[in-house]
């Protein structure tokens, strides 16, 4: 839809009162036993599986995808009776040159390759090669690109071309699965999160992000919150629905149950799904692997017993 | 379920929290507790015993006992033969032993939460993550009163027995709240729980055995109503501290009046909850939620009044619907729980004949879609709209999860509407622009004022209200302050004496300090010490 600032205007955000309900968002609910283990499968079914390191290789990168495809230990599904459910991530994210390697060992999965994308993660490239990025992306099999804002124009309040910039992302994307990173931890205030959470969602993304994962601070649940309670706003004011990705700083099964009670008690529970619901993260499988091991034998087992990724 | 199916609908599911350890407590206890006085557990000498129930589910949980009269004679004569020794202690030796006391509330706060919770019926989520740790809290920051008692309250001594009336919706942090700044000042304590939650006194009464207060220095004397009056009309209390309902209130202030009792009263409140325009009006309704929602909504300063601009009111009212569908009502005992039981049938009747009362003067009524459990005391979130200042349920407290909404269209409307009640006790303000909020907050007739927020509390801030929400404050400087008394006045009493029938008499009708030096019926040679008319002086006249 067209840029609407009236919208922007209207958007205010009290952070004293953001923290204190993002506080206890983990205690207010939680889910336990078999719950428990139901709820982290399906974090593990959302979770784009990521390796963003200067020192990729297709070697490594192969090693990700055979993890991808199997993310949990036969052993323990079977004991969860979960065998016929076919667990599998949501996606695996990859820089451009891991692509073709990434889609050729994915093949048959049906799991996408998304890539990084528009001078990830800094985003300040020439425009043009920051477009023509996406184009060769998607040739090389990508079926969903992760784009980053130019943060510095959320910073100066220069909403129309930030909301140009990414109406021609999305262009460049076509029907390919865009999620818009806005790099939270940049925009520093909350009001500004979620101002740029409505440009991105009036451009036209797929899903707002947190974060590159590489910036000091990625997702938190205050921000979170914001960015769920945007997505509220502009399907309530559109009819549309965005989906929701916080990258970054999630290491622990237990947040990840926390960002799911997230979704369902502000958005509800089509957000509880891979189509509108991503984990951006690398570690966090390792702890829900712990987690559900303990739910089937009772014990936490050391590290070297999870298959690495 | 099964993990599968679970894997589809991502239902929360139980997560109950176990009542073992309370179970073995109460079952430790024979289900059946006497009174706490003089460091001892008494039976009450008439025999007399009532039970206490669980709200969630009807059954009893114990046996409490009813104190009379002679068991309050004990109980006061207990406390004002351990407060000179008590006070002597000084400020340090009292501050080591609230100082113990926080510490021993923090070790047992799992059992201390769990019991909370069975009897009052709140979710164990606000006993465990708020009610107990405010408690420990509260008894730390007033041993910190108490070991900067001499430099922070130069020349002044305790008034010397408190008897206080605690109410039901905050059982132990009320005792808390009475009790930390009482003992911090030197004074010994009378306490009554309520009658329909007294186990976490009485547990409480143990913390002080194990803490090693000494005998007397705080008597629990378990009971109804009848107890609370034999103790606000006991000549040997020096003090009155009541909290709860401005009708009780009434009548405690009608029977010390004269008396030369010190009183302080927190009782009702129908406190605004007032939205501008350029709020935050997500979190305005998430702070909603919890002012009306909190405790059931059985609290003083519970937002129950939303009065919210009219160019988005509807955008609030309609979040409002949304999050309030989303709350789980039912057993406190599961971690996920929003509201829990309702503290009684009895009170669970009287919410139902107010909100009955409210369609019947043509309020709208909305309520979530889903049925409240149908055992046990619950009664879901309620929105109540198309309510003017002039129905029922507009000024009548409810003490229920029952919110009235009004508009308004200017700040000095929204001054007026908050400030048109009987109570004064507290408000919340929801603005974005600082000049409006600071402008706003001094002209609400509340006691406590806040921005961008509800129900925040702690032990350094003085909470109470103006008008019929009562007098006086609790916690900080002010709330130590009730509980003082310049030390002149004591040697002012102690050197005249007491005065003459006749004159004493017509003195108290004047004013409170008055009252307190001249009491007509009190017996005052046991508040002189031996040796103290060492100035010569001889008692003038009679006494009464």
């Amino acid at each position: 839809m067209p840029l609407d600032r009236s919208w922007l205007r209207e958007a205010r955000v009290n952070r004293s009162a953001v923290e204190r309900r993002a506080a206890t968002l983990g205690t207010r609910r939680t889910v336990k036993n078999d719950w428990q283990a139901a709820w982290l499968l399906k974090a593990v079914s959302c979770i784009d599986l990521t390796t963003l390191s200067g020192d990729d290789t297709p070697g490594r990168v192969r090693r990700l995808c055979a993890k991808a495809r199997r993310p949990l230990r036969q052993e323990v599904l079977k004991a969860l009776g979960a065998e016929q459910l076919n667990i599998t991530v949501g996606a695996v994210c990859v820089y451009h040159s891991m692509i073709e390697p990434a889609v050729e060992a994915l093949e048959g999965s049906g799991i996408p390759v998304a890539a990084v994308s528009t001078g990830f993660p800094a985003g300040l490239g020439p425009l043009e090669t920051r477009i023509r990025e996406i184009e060769a992306s998607l040739a090389a099999g990508a079926q969903e690109i992760d784009i980053v804002i130019d943060r510095g124009l959320a910073l100066t309040g220069d909403w129309p071309q930030l909301y140009d910039q990414i109406r021609a992302f999305r262009e460049a994307c076509g029907t390919a699965r865009m999620k818009a990173i806005l790099g939270t931890g940049d925009l520093a205030t909350l009001r500004n999160v979620a101002k740029a959470s409505l440009v991105a969602m009036m451009a036209g993304a797929d899903f707002i992000k947190t974060s590159t994962g590489k910036e000091t601070v990625n997702a938190t649940l205050p921000v979170s919150l914001v960015m769920a309670r945007m997505i509220r706003t502009y399907r309530e004011r559109s009819g549309q629905r965005v989906g929701f990705k916080p990258a970054g700083g999630i290491s622990a099964a237990k947040t990840a149950l926390v960002y799911l009670g997230l979704m369902r008690e502000e958005l509800g529970r089509d957000w509880m799904e891979p189509a509108l619901f991503r984990f951006g993260a690398s570690s966090l499988l390792r702890d829900i692997e712990r987690q559900l091991e303990h739910a089937v034998t009772g014990r936490y087992s050391a590290g070297y017993r999870q298959p690495m990724a | 379920m099964t993990v599968a199916e679970i894997f589809e609908t991502m239902n929360y599911g139980p997560a109950p929290e176990s009542t073992a350890t309370a179970d073995q407590w109460l079952a430790g206890k024979g289900r059946k507790f006497g009174l706490f006085i003089g460091g001892a557990w008494v039976d009450p000498v008439a025999g007399a015993w009532f039970d206490s129930l669980n709200p969630a589910t009807g059954k009893t949980l114990s046996e409490i006992a009813q104190a009379g009269q002679t068991d309050i004679d004990a109980a006061v004569a207990a406390a004002r033969g351990a407060q000179p020794g008590w006070a002597k202690l000084g400020g340090h030796g009292r501050a080591r032993i609230l100082y113990a006391l926080a510490r021993l509330v923090q070790k047992h706060s799992r059992l201390l939460a769990v019991l909370e919770t069975l009897d009052n019926g709140k979710p164990i989520r606000e006993t465990r993550d708020i009610d107990i740790p405010l408690v420990a809290r509260h008894f730390y920051h007033h041993a910190g009163w108490a070991q900067l008692m001499e430099r922070e309250f130069p020349g002044q001594e305790p008034l010397g027995v408190v008897g206080q009336i605690v109410p039901w919706n905050f059982p132990l942090l009320m005792v808390a709240w009475k009790v930390a700044p009482a003992l911090a000042a030197g004074n010994t304590v009378v306490l009554k729980p309520a009658e329909f939650t007294s186990l976490t006194a009485l547990l409480f009464a143990e913390l002080c055995q194990e803490a090693k207060l000494p005998p007397g220095v705080v008597n629990i004397v378990t009971g109804d109503g009848a107890t609370g009056e034999l103790i606000v009309r006991h000549d040997g209390v020096d003090k009155i501290a009541f909290t709860g309902s401005t009708e009780v209130g009434r009548r405690i202030r009608e029977i010390t009046a004269g008396s030369g009792k010190h009183l302080t009263l927190e009782l009702g409140g129908k406190s605004p909850f007032i939205i501008f325009d350029d709020a935050d009006l997500d979190s305005a309704v998430e702070g909603l939620v919890d002012a009306i929602c909190l405790n059931q909504g059985q609290v003083c300063c519970a937002g129950s009044r939303l009065l919210v601009q009219e160019s988005v009111a509807e955008a609030v009212l309609g979040k409002l619907r949304a999050r309030m569908e989303k709350l789980q009502v039912g057993d406190p005992l599961d971690k996920s729980i929003d509201i829990g039981a309702i503290v009684a049938p009895v009170h669970l009747q009287r919410i139902e004949q107010l909100v009955a009362r409210g369609i019947e003067e043509g309020a709208e009524l909305w309520q979530p879609s889903w049925d409240r459990p149908a055992e046990g005391c619950f009664y879901p979130p309620s929105l109540f709209t198309g309510v003017s200042p002039a129905a029922t349920i507009a000024q009548e407290e409810i003490f229920g999860p029952v919110l009235v909404a009004m508009t308004f269209r200017t700040p000095d409307e929204a001054v007026a509407l908050a400030n048109n009640t009987r109570y004064g006790l507290a408000a919340s303000l929801w603005s974005e622009n600082v000049n409006l909020a600071l402008d706003i907050a001094p002209k609400l007739a509340s006691g406590v004022v806040w921005i961008n927020a509800t129900n925040l509390f702690d032990a350094a801030c003085g909470f109470g209200g103006y008008r019929e929400s009562g007098f006086e404050r609790e916690g900080g400087r002010e709330g130590m302050q009730a509980y003082l008394k310049p030390a002149w006045q004591g040697t002012a009493a102690r050197l005249r004496g007491p005065l003459p029938v006749a004159q004493a008499q017509s003195c108290g009708a004047r004013s409170s300090s008055a009252r307190r030096q001249h009491r007509p019926n009190r017996q005052d040679l046991h508040r002189r010490p031996a040796g103290q008319a060492g100035f010569g002086l001889q008692q003038r006249g009679g006494r009464p």
